[in-house]
């Protein structure tokens, strides 16, 4: 019809569900997290604001998580319907994540249905607060999961190819692939780091709009601090992802970097431009910082693009989503950690209108440093669906009308991104924390 | 009984459970809109907000357990399904999205938009209607092999008359599953008006639904014979099944123990259903799958029914729990919690 490519409209499509569906996972995944937290200490300090927020968060979780889960039982069949061959072969060895991650997905919907509808059908606030714990628990387990299935699909392992066919399949060592512990890990810290940096966001915002100020001064701190400790694990994590990459995917680590020759003391090069030679201008060049993220040696040899033929080299421009995730990062760290030494200092600056707005950017931009540090990774696999065993021109589907369904897929997702922004909007807008909060001092609770 | 077996029964079996906890959510959504024109809307509307808004997210994962289980006992059949149903599976997706934002959008953001209650409500008839051409596919004939690619003919599909008595009879199950059940529901929360117009759905739709399910079998003959004469050795599924329908419709026609129509109803499903899926045995597409040679390895096979087995020892005590606190709660039930 209009791009007569499965392939190309295959691959477009698979970018435009998942990346869709990670701003609402990643919801799902941190979230709970957060509202645990905001209940445990309303009902440990006896504050009503806390335990407030926690009421306020979980309406607006019901928004998010319903979208999340279309959106996931999209992705779900289209892996099937995009991807058939690639399911083919992925279902004998890598089926049993997927499957495992149902039932994280049952036992975070039913608890979750629990929580939200029997906020005073329990005397006991605690009782109540448990149940929160198998829905956090599930959120993260999803997120385990998927990712174990992606990290086989970055470094495939427990099982033999003999003679082109598969042979002793091994389901658990399947599961824990050399990609796992890093990307599992990497992926739940910054999930939980973005969205304390959202709902920060979020609070700082509301104080430059004057409103209620104890209520929104107490988010913003419990939040920072959060955030802070998540953006130094993120860190921490992503360090080791880099040894990891060097080690097992040096292709990636190398076109992430634009490492063109093996060599020595390797310099790590941000952002810049390449030229028709693939020389790199206007970067920004940290002397030994690539050897050491590698292998924690300036000394250390990193290889380079030269050592693979040329149709294996990953997409170049994977540098610049590197780039961005690794900025975003540095950003917030520095940003929370200022914001924690102003507080015990008792500095005043942060409580400016430029330093709110600061704030304020972090929640997009922390959810721009997921999608693209999803985008390096994944397009960083290129030209490999199942790296060394099977390319995506192989895995995708031969059918045609792809490009169709892409179009209505893009107005599916206009509708709900829209939705959800406007009932979000709604929802806090006809009941703001004021009101709420006389509610209950009238002794009104409902 | 061999793990092919057990793999696909276990998925029937879900499959089962998505198309009654399915049904009830479908109907009510297709009734709700239709007593929005009738300008009797609040009857349905708190039913909907009090049973089906916490229970939805359960039932969407029965339905995800079913396609993520089938590819990982049967691979084979991502392959053959998931290259021919591009299309007819994206419609459905699409549909239970816009059907899940009405849970997220409506029925906690802001009140009752008509339209929305209206698209709401045919979802609910549209959606069974895409996800049973599936089991029309499977019953072969539609499908043919190009270069080793299967490809799917629209136009065979499309002017089947199998394909259309599939159809028919989805939409006219899951008005009759729904009604039997709200009527039980509308009945235990003392709703008098309620329990009566939903009584009167079972009515109108009963007869109906043996009607299409008959066409059905009788279309069978001409398009699949196979699978019809093993639909014959296996009659007396489907003559209890018709004995359940009777008992059923004589309970509900003499207002009498609501609660056991409901089950009987279920029963009667039950042996259609698992009659069916007997009497395609071995067969997942006609003729080119069959359970056994598009089975997964050993190791995979018996890692998931360990899974599986873990996994219910979970899930069992929390459905339970889910059941207790929103459908069999007197108090909860009759709205005397908020
Ligand atoms: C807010 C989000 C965010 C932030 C601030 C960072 N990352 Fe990240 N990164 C991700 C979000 C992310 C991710 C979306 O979660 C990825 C994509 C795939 C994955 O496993 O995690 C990822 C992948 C990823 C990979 C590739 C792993 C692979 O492809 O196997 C590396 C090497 C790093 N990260 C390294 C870092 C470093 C050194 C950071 C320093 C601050 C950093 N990340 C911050
Ligand atoms: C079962 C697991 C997964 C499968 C089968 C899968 C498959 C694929 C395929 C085939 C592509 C297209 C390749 C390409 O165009 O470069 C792709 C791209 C992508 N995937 Fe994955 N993926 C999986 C897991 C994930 C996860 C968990 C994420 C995280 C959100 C993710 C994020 C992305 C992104 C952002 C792209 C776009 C890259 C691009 O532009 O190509 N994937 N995935
Ligand atoms: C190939 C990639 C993915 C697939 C196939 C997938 C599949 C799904 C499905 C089917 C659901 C709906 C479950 C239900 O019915 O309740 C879902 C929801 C969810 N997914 Fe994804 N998912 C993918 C990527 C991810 C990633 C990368 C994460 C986290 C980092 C994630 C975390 C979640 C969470 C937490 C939910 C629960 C719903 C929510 O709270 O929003 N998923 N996913």
């Amino acid at each position: 019809m209009f791009i007569d490519d499965p392939v190309l409209m295959s691959r477009l499509l698979t970018l435009l569900t998942l990346s869709f569906h990670i701003f609402y996972a990643t919801v799902g995944v941190g979230l709970p997290l957060m509202i645990m937290l905001f209940h445990w200490l309303g009902i440990k300090k006896d504050d009503i604001h806390y335990i407030l927020m926690a009421r306020r968060l979980a309406k607006g979780f019901v928004v998010t998580v319903a979208v999340g889960v279309v959106t996931g039982t999209a992705i779900g069949l289209q892996l099937a319907l995009l991807w058939p061959n690639f399911m083919q072969l992925a279902g004998h060895i890598i089926a049993l994540p997927l499957f495992m991650e149902v039932f994280a997905f049952f036992f975070e919907a039913i608890f979750l249905g629990i929580y939200l509808y029997t906020w005073d059908r329990f005397d006991n606030q605690k009782k109540h607060l448990l149940l929160l714990v198998p829905v956090a628990i599930g959120g993260a387990m999803s997120a385990f999961f998927i990712t174990v299935v992606n990290s086989f699909m970055n470094a495939p392992g427990g099982f033999e190819m003999i003679n082109g066919e598969l042979a002793n399949v091994n389901p658990l060592l399947a599961m824990f692939t050399v990609a796992m512990p890093t990307k599992v890990t990497h992926v739940l810290a910054t999930a939980y780091m973005t969205i304390a940096f959202t709902l920060a966001a979020i609070a700082a915002f509301r104080l430059m709009k004057g409103s209620h100020k104890a209520y929104y001064k107490k988010s913003l701190n419990v939040m920072m601090k959060v955030g802070f400790v998540f953006a130094i694990a993120a860190a921490i994590i992503g360090d080791f992802s880099g040894k990891y990459l060097a080690e097992h995917q040096p292709e990636k680590l190398a076109a992430a970097e634009w490492h063109f020759e093996t060599d020595e003391q390797a310099p790590l090069i941000l952002w810049g431009i390449l030229d028709e030679n693939n020389e790199v201008k206007y970067g920004i060049e940290i002397p030994f910082a690539l050897s050491i993220l590698a292998h924690s040696d300036p000394n250390a040899e990193v290889i380079g693009l030269d050592q693979f033929p040329e149709e294996h080299h990953p997409p170049l421009i994977i540098h610049y989503f590197f780039d961005t995730m690794i900025t975003i990062g540095m950003f917030m760290l520095t940003l929370s950690f200022v914001f924690l030494v102003a507080r015990w200092r008792n500095w005043t600056f942060v409580d400016k209108k430029w330093y709110r707005w600061l704030i304020v950017m972090g929640a997009p931009l922390s959810f721009l440093g997921i999608q693209a540090g999803w985008w390096m990774s994944e397009v960083g696999r290129q030209p490999w669906i199942l790296r060394g065993i099977m390319t995506v021109d192989e895995g995708a589907t031969t059918a045609s009308h792809v490009d169709l369904v892409f179009f209505f897929f893009v107005l599916l997702y206009l509708i709900l991104g829209v939705g959800t922004i406007v009932v979000l909007r709604k929802m806090f807008k006809d009941k703001p924390v004021e009101k709420e909060l006389e509610s209950y001092a009238g002794g009104d609770e409902q | 009984m061999s793990l092919e077996i057990i793999g696909i029964t276990v998925l029937w079996l879900f499959l089962f459970f998505y198309i009654i906890v399915g049904s009830i959510d479908f109907g009510a959504g297709v009734f709700n809109a239709h007593s929005i024109i009738n300008g009797k809307q609040h009857v349905l509307s708190k039913v909907i907000q009090r049973y089906l808004s916490p229970v939805w997210e359960v039932t969407n994962v029965f339905f995800v357990f079913f396609f993520v289980g089938i590819i990982g006992f049967f691979p084979d059949s991502a392959f053959l399904f998931g290259s021919v149903l591009l299309v007819p599976a994206s419609i459905s997706i699409i549909l239970l999205a816009l059907r899940g934002s009405y849970y997220a959008f409506e029925s906690y953001g802001s009140q009752g938009h008509r339209g929305y209650a209206f698209m709401y409500g045919a979802t609910g008839i549209l959606i069974p209607a895409s996800l049973s051409v599936v089991l029309t596919i499977s019953e072969g004939g539609f499908v043919y092999m190009d270069d080793g690619q299967p490809v799917l003919s629209y136009e065979l599909l499309f002017t089947s008359p199998l394909t259309w008595a599939i159809v028919v009879l989805s939409i006219v199950a899951v008005l009759y599953i729904s009604s039997v059940f709200l009527t039980w529901y509308a009945s235990k929360t003392e709703d008098q008006e309620a329990t009566g117009i939903m009584r009167k759905y079972v009515l109108i739709w009963a007869v109906p639904l043996i009607v299409a399910a008959g066409g059905i079998i009788f279309e069978l003959q001409n398009h699949n014979s196979a699978h019809f004469d093993s639909i014959l050795n296996l009659w007396w599924m489907f003559a209890l099944s018709f004995v359940l329908w009777a008992v059923t419709l004589w309970l509900i026609w003499n207002k009498r123990k609501y609660g056991l129509a409901v089950w009987l109803m279920i029963g009667q499903f039950a042996f259609a259903f698992f009659g069916y899926g007997i009497s395609h045995y071995p067969y997942l597409l006609y003729p080119y799958l069959t359970i056994y040679d598009g089975f997964t390895n050993e190791a995979m096979a018996i890692s998931l029914i360990v899974v599986f087995i873990l996994g219910m020892m979970l899930l069992l005590p929390s459905l339970y729990l889910l059941l207790r606190l929103f459908l069999f709660d007197p108090k909860y039930v009759k709205g005397k919690r908020e």
